[in-house]
């Protein structure tokens, strides 16, 4: 029990943190959102409406740092992060919203692909050690050294300019109102298709990489030797030994990269114009968004926290060795 | 591919059994001896000089336009010309300076940090410990990317060096977490004890007792943080977040997109941006698996092909451990 006490502990720290650098970054760095927002609107804001927009913004240079931040956390518990500068008129929480499902939709289906076939290559090359299948080993290497964007640029490049498969970018046929009909998810899934291919092919690579290594290391433990002994059909061993014990890692790192969708994949969405966080935190930091930013930020640092909470206490129920104090 | 893989493999055999021969004038060179290492190296050797002597070198002006416009690769313009008629060799050259002063200033800035907190956490123990390893863990769980996107973009003009620190401010912890780990460990070892029982300072302890021992750790976090670096940077020039008028790889893949290079089907213009993101990235990992296989020689027989062992009359299976192997070696 102490181990769980002490984890939350520390995530209720790292929230904290995280909320507080969230709060002081805007505030040290050299931009000024006000003049900011004035730029933005193109000069159709009077110089009398500037101390309009620093109190609405939290910003009145009056206010003591220390009131702001008060005032900032209070907001916080209410669930509200502001007004959008760019998206002009829409609350923060709004704009979240709308672009959270797209993320979530895309890249979680991706990441769960990636880890299952993933995990099944590296038990297979892993339980073949020494055969073909380490020739895959290099391959993996290369494609976890090119950068996840150039990768997305040639599938671009390859699938949809040179043989016009798929579209480049975008996440629905424009003209289709946004519905729950058939014809519209499966633009929503041919649109999806490409990007969904990039982050599979340059994210097997370490989930193949992780099992296998896992699966060697636990192939020279004894208690496969005595399944192997035992005469166990070679599935059985496979599966109910080796497998079964080489897959705890994997699985803390799974929870680990639930998180990593929300955040990771900024470039993914960024390359395919694709509407999600990743792209919304892009947008919001061009155009000097800073609610917008800060929002973005916040929840993408939440759901990295949430992974790994949910991480820590999946690894504690499955391996009761790390619920021991060292 | 395969080729380089099977000379790799050999090497490794040849180091395996090598090992095992009590020669200590060429233990010593053993990392030098192991080809991944080596490969990479020279890669990276290869790098450095061209980010040095890159702007002497360079044919053109990488800013100067001329009539050529997205011209495809020739003898006049290796990499083929842009749409303004740049050069993209003389931009690509120019820009290796821009790439390696970033990935080695963040990767000694961030290694000196995890280094300081790291050790200093394990080697203190109590509170100091504690506050020291939270902070490190805060910094791990907090996204790295979109903070850095964050701090980069509200920056006027973010340069190199601004680019660099942010990078290194931000990717400290998971050194300084191993070092910790590591240290605690050393800690207690007898020759710790000795030291500490002859009336060593604890300064003289930490770098003349535990740092010596930590060397390959740090070396292997060093060239993790650079290759961390390199691919921050040139992500963010992509996106186009830092000054684009600083030439480096990314930035070259900036004005691509920019431009719509693909839709235009100038391939001259990114490919060989990313090859050499890649092969300075294969290189970075190739030092680190030497220096893994150098620290643990418990990986080098893992990577053992199948001709190889068929030729010893091994069959591959599980529950057979490298280690049974070595024995079986050393008997024949």
């Amino acid at each position: 029990m102490r181990f769980f006490v002490r984890r939350i502990i520390f995530y209720l720290i790292t929230l904290w943190a995280a909320i507080t650098i969230n709060f002081f970054i805007p505030r040290v760095m050299p931009g000024d959102p006000v003049q900011a927002a004035i730029a933005a609107a193109g000069g159709s804001i009077s110089p009398d409406a500037i101390p309009a927009l620093e109190a609405l913004f939290g910003l009145d240079p009056d206010a003591s740092l220390w009131s702001q931040y008060v005032d900032y956390l209070g907001l916080l518990l209410h669930g509200d992060l502001g007004v959008s500068f760019s998206y002009t008129g829409f609350a923060v929480t709004d704009v979240i919203k709308d672009a959270l499902p797209w993320t979530i939709g895309l890249v979680g289906i991706a990441t769960i692909i990636s880890f299952v076939i993933g995990t099944l290559i590296g038990s297979g090359i892993g339980w073949r050690r020494g055969t073909w299948a380490d020739s895959l080993l290099p391959i993996s290497t290369f494609f976890s050294a090119v950068p996840y964007f150039w990768l997305a640029l040639l599938s671009i490049a390859i699938f949809s300019v040179g043989l016009g498969w798929f579209p480049a970018s975008g996440s629905y046929d424009r003209n289709m109102a946004p519905n729950w009909s058939w014809e519209f998810v499966g633009s929503v899934i041919y649109y999806g298709a490409l990007p969904a291919l990039t982050i599979v092919i340059s994210s097997i690579a370490g989930w193949i990489l992780g099992m296998r290594n896992m699966m060697v290391t636990v192939s020279s433990e004894d208690y496969v030797t005595v399944a192997q002994a035992k005469g166990l059909s070679e599935r059985k061993v496979l599966f109910g030994y080796a497998a079964r014990n080489a897959i705890l890692p994997q699985i803390s790192s799974f929870a680990l990269s639930l998180g990593f969708i929300v955040g990771g994949t900024l470039v993914m969405e960024i390359v395919f114009s694709y509407q999600g966080i990743g792209f919304m935190l892009f947008n919001a930091v061009n155009a000097k968004d800073y609610p917008l930013m800060q929002g973005c930020f916040l929840v993408i640092t939440l759901a990295v926290l949430l992974a790994n909470i949910l991480a820590d206490f999946v690894y504690g129920v499955l391996d009761p060795r790390t619920r021991q104090e060292g | 591919m395969t080729a380089v893989d099977n000379t790799v493999i050999n090497d490794t055999v040849d180091l395996a059994t090598d090992a095992t021969a009590p020669d200590q004038g060429r233990r010593k060179f053993l990392f030098m001896r192991n080809a991944k290492a080596v490969t990479g190296l020279v890669i990276l050797g290869f790098f450095t000089l061209i980010a040095i002597i890159g702007p002497y070198i360079a044919p053109y002006d990488p800013n100067a336009r001329s009539k050529d416009i997205l011209q495809p690769p020739s003898m006049a313009h290796l990499f083929g010309t842009t749409h303004v008629g740049q050069d993209i060799f003389s931009q690509i050259v120019v820009g290796t300076r821009g790439v390696m002063v970033v990935g080695f200033v963040a990767g000694i800035v961030a290694t000196t940090i995890g280094v300081l907190i790291g050790v200093t956490a394990g080697f203190i123990g109590g509170w100091g410990d504690e506050s020291l390893s939270a902070l490190s863990n805060v910094f791990l769980v907090i996204p790295q990317l979109p903070l850095i996107i964050i701090i980069a973009g509200q920056l006027p003009s973010a340069g190199g060096l601004t680019v660099a620190l942010v990078i290194a401010a931000t990717g400290w912890a998971w050194g300084a977490r191993v070092l910790r780990a590591q240290t605690l460990s050393l800690r207690r070892r007898d020759f710790v004890e000795a030291a500490r029982a002859n009336g060593e300072k604890t300064w003289r302890i930490i770098t003349a007792e535990i740092l010596p021992n930590l060397t390959a750790i740090i070396a292997a976090g060093f060239v993790g943080t650079v290759g961390f670096a390199v691919l921050s940077q040139i992500t963010l020039s992509f996106i186009g977040i830092t000054s684009v008028s600083d030439w480096n790889w990314g930035t070259v893949l900036f004005w691509a997109q920019q431009q719509l290079a693909l839709q235009r089907g100038a391939w001259w213009w990114f490919v060989p941006a990313g090859l050499c993101i890649a092969l300075l990235g294969m290189a970075l990992t190739l030092i680190n698996f030497g220096i893994d296989e150098f620290v643990n020689p418990r990986l080098r027989s893992t990577g053992l092909n199948a001709r190889s062992l068929r030729k010893r009359k091994i069959r591959p299976r599980i529950g057979f451990t490298p280690v049974v192997y070595e024995a079986k070696e050393d008997r024949g």
